[in-house]
C-alpha cells in the first residue's frame, strides 16, 4: 500500500520536474539554433520568475488556504535586498556565481523577514479581511521603498527617507538606492538555466514540504481548521511557516528579478497590488493547489500577451477575454455538468479516472 | 485655517470614497463576492459623461443621467454573464478572478474607444464657492456639492433599505439566500438590483472623483476602487454606515497624510491606518463578528 | 479517582447563560451519556471541556491534572480527543492522511529531513502509516485509505472522524451525536464499534446521544442536561425512570 502511493506521487512529481527539463533543453537547443526571436528570448528569465511566484503563491493559497494579495510586496524585498548587496559586494566579491548565491540567499533572507513580520499580525485575520491586509501590506513596502535613500562611504552605510542630500556621504561616497529611482547598474547575473535551477529548487521545497509531516499539518489547518486544533495541530505555527516559505521563495524571484534589468524601481505596475492579482490569476487558472498547474499557467500567460502582440491594441482585450471565459469553462457548475455530460472520456464509454496530485 | 480647508477636503474625497464604498458593501453583503471590476465602473461613467458633455454637447444633468443608465445596464450585464454562472463555483476565488478579468476587459475597452492620452474633465459645478470667516475659509462648490450628494444617497439608501420591499428582499438575501428563495423571493433579480444600485452610484462617484481630479485615463478607476474597497473593509464590510464612516475617515486620513507628512507616503498611511483598524477591531469598525459555529 | 472531574462548569453568551454549575465524574474505562433536549447544552459542555470556549466558572481536572480554560491543542495534548456534531473531517486529503494528522504530536522528524527525505524521514513516515492503519482496520476503513475523504459514504466519514480522534492517542474520547443521521442499522453497527473501541483500547469515552436507544443500549451511566443546567445524573436506568427526565424529554 505504502509503496503504491509513494511512487504515485514520486512519479507524478518527476512528471513536473521533467516538464522544466524538457521545456529547458527545447528553449536552449532552439537558442542556439539562432531561430528564438529576441523577444522570447527575453521572455525566458520572466517565465521562470512568474512560475517562481505562482508556485510560492501556491503554497499560501492552494495548500495554506489563505487568500494573500501582497506577494508582490515579498518579490519586492527580494528584488532590492539582492541588488543592494550585489552593489555593494561587486568589487569584493568578484566570482559571479558566488555573488549571485549570496544575493539570493540574501533575498530569501530577507524575504523570510518581512514573512515573519506581516504573518504574525496577519495570520490572526480570516478570509477576505486577511486577504486586503496583505494587498495593503504589499502597497507599504512598494510605497516605503520609492521614499528610501541608502548611500554607503567609507564610514558605513546611511539611510534617509528624505532625499540624497540627507545621507550626509563623505566624498567619494556612492548612493545605492535612490528613491523612486531605485537601483541602477545592478550587474545582469541572471540567466534562464540559472532560472531553470531556482524554478526546480523551489519545487523541490514545495512538493517535499506538502508530503511531509508538516504539510500533512498545513493541509489539515486548510481543510478544517477547528478539527486540526483539536487534533493539537498548532495552527499559528504552521500557518506562519507556510506563509514565510512563501514569502521567503518569492524573494528569491525578486533576486532573478532584479539581476535580470540593469535598472530596478519600484512601481505598480512590477510590485503593486496589480502584479500581486496577476500572479493569483495564474495560481487560480492553473488549479487551485496544483502546484504544476500553476507553473504551467504562469509560463502561458508570460509568453501569451507576447505573442499576441500581432494583434497590437486588442491584445490585452483578447487577454481579459480569455481570462474570463477560462474561468467560466473551468468553474461554472453549468458549464462542469456540460462537460461531464458530453465528455470524451464519456462518449468512448471509458470511466473518469480522477487524477490526484 | 488651512486645518479646516484640509478636513473639508478630506471629507469631500472621503464622500467619493463613500459612494463607492456603498457599492462594494452592497455586492458583498448580498452576493459575497469581491466585485473588482467596480472601479472600472467608474470609470467608464467619467469617459461616458465627458463625451456626452463635450462630443454630444449636453448639458450636465443629463449627462450624468446617461452615466448613470449606461453603468447600471453595464453592472446588470457585467453580474449577468460573468458572475452569476460562477455563484455556485467550487471556490470563492473564481468569481474574484473572473471579476479580475472583467476589470481588465473594461479598462481595455476604454483604452480602444477612448485612447491612453489623458483627458482633462470639464467642471461639472457651476455654482460660486462657499466663502467663510470673512474669505479665510473658502469651500469650492463642487466640495459641498460632493457632500451633500453623499448625504443624500446614503439617507436614499437607508429608507430604500428599511421601507420598500425590495430593500428587503435585499437583506432577506444578504443573511440566507436559500431561506430567501424558499420565502419567494427572487433572488436572481435581487442580485441584479443589487448590482445595478451599485454600478449607478459608481457613475456618480465617478463623475464627482474626475471633477475634484481632473485627469481621467482608462485606469483611474483603479486605485480608488481599491480605496473605496478599503473603507468598506475599514468600515466593517456588508455594513452601509460602515462604508459611510470608512469612506470619509479614510478621505480625510489620505488628505492629512499627504499635506502633514509626506505626500509620496499618503497611501501608504491610509493602508497603515486599515491594519491598525483591522488588528483591533477584526472585522471592521461597524461590522458584525461571525464566529463559526462549532 | 476519576479520569474526568469537572465542577460548577459553566459560562454565558451575552446575557444568556448556556451552561450553569455543571458537574460530572467520570471513571477510567467508563461509558458515559450526555442526554437532554435541543439546545440544552451538551454540545456547549464538549466546548467548554476541549477549549473551545473558555469557561467563566468551575473547574476540570483531567487525569489529577487541571485543565481548565486551557487552549485546544493543550487539552489535546493533555488526552481528550472529540468528534464533531457537523462532521469535520480534511475533506481534501486521503483517509490515511488525515489519521496520520491524527498522529501529528506522537512522532516527528525535522523539517530537514522532511525536505530531503533522510533515514528518519523514512522511518518515522513508514511507522506513522503502519500505526494509522491499524486503527483504520480497527475501523473498517483500510480499503478506503487512499479515498478523499470527502468521497467516503457518510457513516464511513463518522467512523473516520473517531479513528482520527484515537489517533492522538487520548485518556477520554468525547464523541458529539456519533449516530446522527444515520438509519437503525448503520446506528446499530456503530454502537457496536464504540463498545468494541472502549473494549480495545481501554478507551473512556463520554458520548452526547439524541438516540435513546443507542444511550440506554451502551452507557452505564448518565447525565441528563435541560437549560444549561444538570436535571438528573447516575446509573442509566435509574436516570431513564426519573420522572423529571421523562418530562423534559416527553413533555406534560
Amino acid at each position: 500500500m505504502e509503496k503504491k502511493r509513494w511512487n504515485k506521487t514520486a512519479r507524478n512529481n518527476a512528471v513536473t520536474y521533467g516538464i522544466v527539463i524538457v521545456f529547458w533543453l527545447a528553449m536552449t537547443l532552439w537558442r542556439q539554433s539562432g531561430n528564438l526571436s529576441s523577444l522570447m528570448q527575453g521572455l525566458l528569465v520572466p517565465v521562470c520568475i512568474y512560475a517562481i511566484m505562482a508556485v510560492s503563491l501556491n503554497l499560501t493559497v492552494g495548500i495554506l488556504g489563505e487568500l494573500s494579495l501582497g506577494h508582490a510586496g515579498f518579490m519586492c524585498v527580494g528584488a532590492f535586498a539582492s541588488a543592494f548587496f550585489t552593489q555593494c559586494m561587486t568589487e569584493a566579491i568578484p566570482f559571479v556565481p558566488l555573488r549571485f548565491a549570496l544575493a539570493i540567499i540574501i533575498a530569501a533572507v530577507f524575504a523570510a523577514i518581512f514573512g515573519v513580520l506581516i504573518g504574525i499580525p496577519v495570520l490572526r485575520l480570516q478570509g477576505d479581511y486577511l486577504a486586503i491586509v496583505t494587498l495593503a501590506f504589499g502597497e507599504i513596502i512598494k510605497n516605503f521603498v520609492n521614499i528610501l535613500y541608502i548611500g554607503k562611504d567609507s564610514r558605513g552605510l546611511h539611510f534617509s527617507i528624505k532625499d540624497t542630500m540627507s545621507l550626509g556621504l563623505e566624498e567619494g561616497g556612492k548612493v545605492i538606492v535612490k528613491g523612486p529611482q531605485g537601483i541602477t547598474g545592478t550587474s545582469r547575473d541572471a540567466t534562464f538555466t540559472i532560472g531553470i535551477i531556482l524554478l526546480l529548487i523551489t519545487l523541490f521545497i514545495i512538493l517535499r514540504l506538502v508530503q511531509s509531516r508538516d504539510g500533512r499539518a498545513i493541509k489539515a489547518i486548510r481543510d478544517n481548521q477547528i478539527a486540526a486544533e483539536s487534533v493539537g495541530i498548532n495552527i499559528t505555527k504552521y500557518k506562519l511557516m507556510a506563509f514565510t516559505i512563501s514569502a521567503a521563495l518569492a524573494g528569491v524571484a525578486g533576486a532573478l528579478y532584479s539581476h535580470n534589468l540593469s535598472s530596478l524601481t519600484a512601481t505598480s505596475q512590477n510590485f503593486g497590488y496589480n502584479m500581486s492579482i496577476m500572479i493569483l490569476v495564474y495560481v487560480v487558472l492553473g488549479g487551485i493547489g496544483s502546484i504544476r498547474g500553476s507553473m504551467i499557467a504562469a509560463a502561458i500567460l508570460t509568453v501569451l500577451p507576447e505573442l499576441l502582440r500581432g494583434l497590437s491594441d486588442y491584445r490585452m482585450l483578447i487577454y481579459a477575454v480569455i481570462l474570463i471565459v477560462a474561468m467560466l469553462l473551468n468553474w461554472a457548475p453549468a458549464a462542469l455538468a456540460f462537460r461531464e455530460k458530453y465528455s470524451l472520456r464519456r462518449l468512448l464509454g471509458k470511466n473518469k479516472a480522477k487524477g490526484v496530485e | 485655517m488651512s486645518f479646516l480647508s484640509y478636513l473639508f477636503n478630506g471629507i469631500s474625497l472621503g464622500s467619493v470614497y463613500a459612494i463607492i464604498a456603498l457599492g462594494y458593501t452592497m455586492v458583498y453583503g448580498i452576493a459575497k463576492m469581491l466585485n473588482f471590476a467596480h472601479g472600472d465602473v467608474i470609470m467608464i461613467g467619467a469617459y461616458v459623461t465627458l463625451t456626452a458633455m463635450t462630443s454630444l454637447t449636453m448639458p450636465t444633468i443629463p449627462a450624468l443621467l446617461l452615466a448613470i443608465v449606461v453603468c447600471t445596464v453595464l453592472g446588470v450585464v457585467i453580474e449577468r454573464v460573468a458572475y452569476r454562472p460562477l455563484r455556485n463555483a467550487a471556490s470563492p476565488l473564481a468569481v474574484l478572478i473572473t471579476a479580475i478579468g472583467v476589470s481588465y476587459l473594461l479598462q481595455n475597452i476604454a483604452l480602444l474607444v477612448f485612447g491612453a492620452n489623458t483627458k482633462s474633465f470639464p467642471s461639472v459645478v457651476q455654482f460660486p464657492a462657499l466663502s467663510l470667516a470673512g474669505g479665510k475659509l473658502v469651500i469650492s462648490s463642487l466640495t459641498l456639492v460632493t457632500i451633500f450628494a453623499c448625504i443624500v444617497i446614503m439617507i436614499g439608501l437607508t429608507l430604500f433599505i428599511k421601507k420598500t420591499k425590495a430593500g428587503q428582499a435585499m437583506l432577506a438575501v444578504s443573511e440566507d439566500k436559500g431561506a430567501a428563495q424558499l420565502m419567494g423571493i427572487n433572488v436572481n433579480g435581487t442580485i441584479a438590483l443589487t448590482f445595478a444600485i451599485g454600478s449607478a452610484l459608481a457613475a456618480i462617484a465617478g463623475v464627482l472623483l474626475c471633477s475634484a481630479y481632473p485627469s481621467l485615463t482608462p485606469y483611474t478607476g483603479s486605485m480608488p476602487g481599491i480605496k473605496a474597497f478599503v473603507a468598506a473593509v475599514f468600515g466593517g464590510i456588508g455594513s452601509i454606515p460602515g462604508a459611510m464612516i470608512g469612506g470619509i475617515l479614510l478621505g480625510v486620513i489620505e488628505i492629512f497624510g499627504r499635506a502633514y507628512i509626506s505626500s509620496q507616503m499618503a497611501d501608504a498611511i491610509v493602508f497603515a491606518v486599515l491594519i491598525v483598524v483591522l488588528l483591533v477591531k477584526p472585522a471592521g469598525l461597524l461590522g458584525k463578528k461571525i464566529q463559526e459555529k462549532v | 479517582m476519576a479520569l474526568l472531574e469537572v465542577k460548577n462548569l459553566g459560562i454565558s453568551f451575552g446575557g444568556l447563560r448556556a451552561v450553569n454549575g455543571f458537574d460530572i465524574m467520570i471513571e477510567k474505562g467508563q461509558l458515559y451519556g450526555l442526554i437532554g433536549p435541543n439546545g440544552a447544552g451538551k454540545t456547549t459542555v464538549f466546548n467548554l471541556l476541549t477549549g473551545v470556549y473558555k469557561p467563566d466558572t468551575g473547574s476540570v481536572v483531567l487525569d489529577g491534572k487541571e485543565i481548565t480554560g486551557k487552549k485546544t491543542i493543550e487539552i489535546s495534548k493533555a488526552g481528550i480527543a472529540r468528534t464533531f456534531q457537523n462532521i469535520r473531517l480534511f475533506k481534501d486529503m486521503s483517509v490515511l492522511d488525515n489519521v496520520k494528522a491524527g498522529l501529528h504530536n506522537k512522532h516527528s522528524y525535522s523539517f530537514v529531513s522532511g525536505l530531503f527525505h533522510l533515514p528518519s524521514y523514512h522511518a518515522v513516515e513508514k511507522q506513522m502509516t503502519e500505526q494509522a492503519m491499524e486503527l483504520l482496520k480497527v475501523f473498517e476503513l483500510e480499503e478506503e485509505a487512499e479515498t478523499l475523504a470527502a468521497n467516503l459514504p457518510y457513516g464511513k466519514q463518522r467512523k473516520l472522524e473517531i479513528a482520527r480522534a484515537m489517533a492522538t492517542e487520548p485518556k477520554l474520547l468525547l464523541l458529539d451525536e456519533p449516530a446522527a443521521g444515520m438509519n437503525p442499522n448503520e446506528t446499530k453497527t456503530l454502537m457496536e464499534m464504540i463498545e468494541f473501541v472502549r473494549e480495545h483500547f481501554q478507551m473512556t469515552i463520554l458520548l452526547i446521544e439524541h438516540d435513546m436507544k443507542l444511550v440506554s443500549g451502551i452507557c452505564e451511566a448518565l447525565t441528563v442536561l435541560n437549560f444549561g443546567e444538570v436535571l438528573a445524573q447516575g446509573q442509566t436506568a435509574t436516570v431513564l425512570n426519573n420522572p423529571q427526565v421523562i418530562t423534559a424529554y416527553l413533555g406534560e
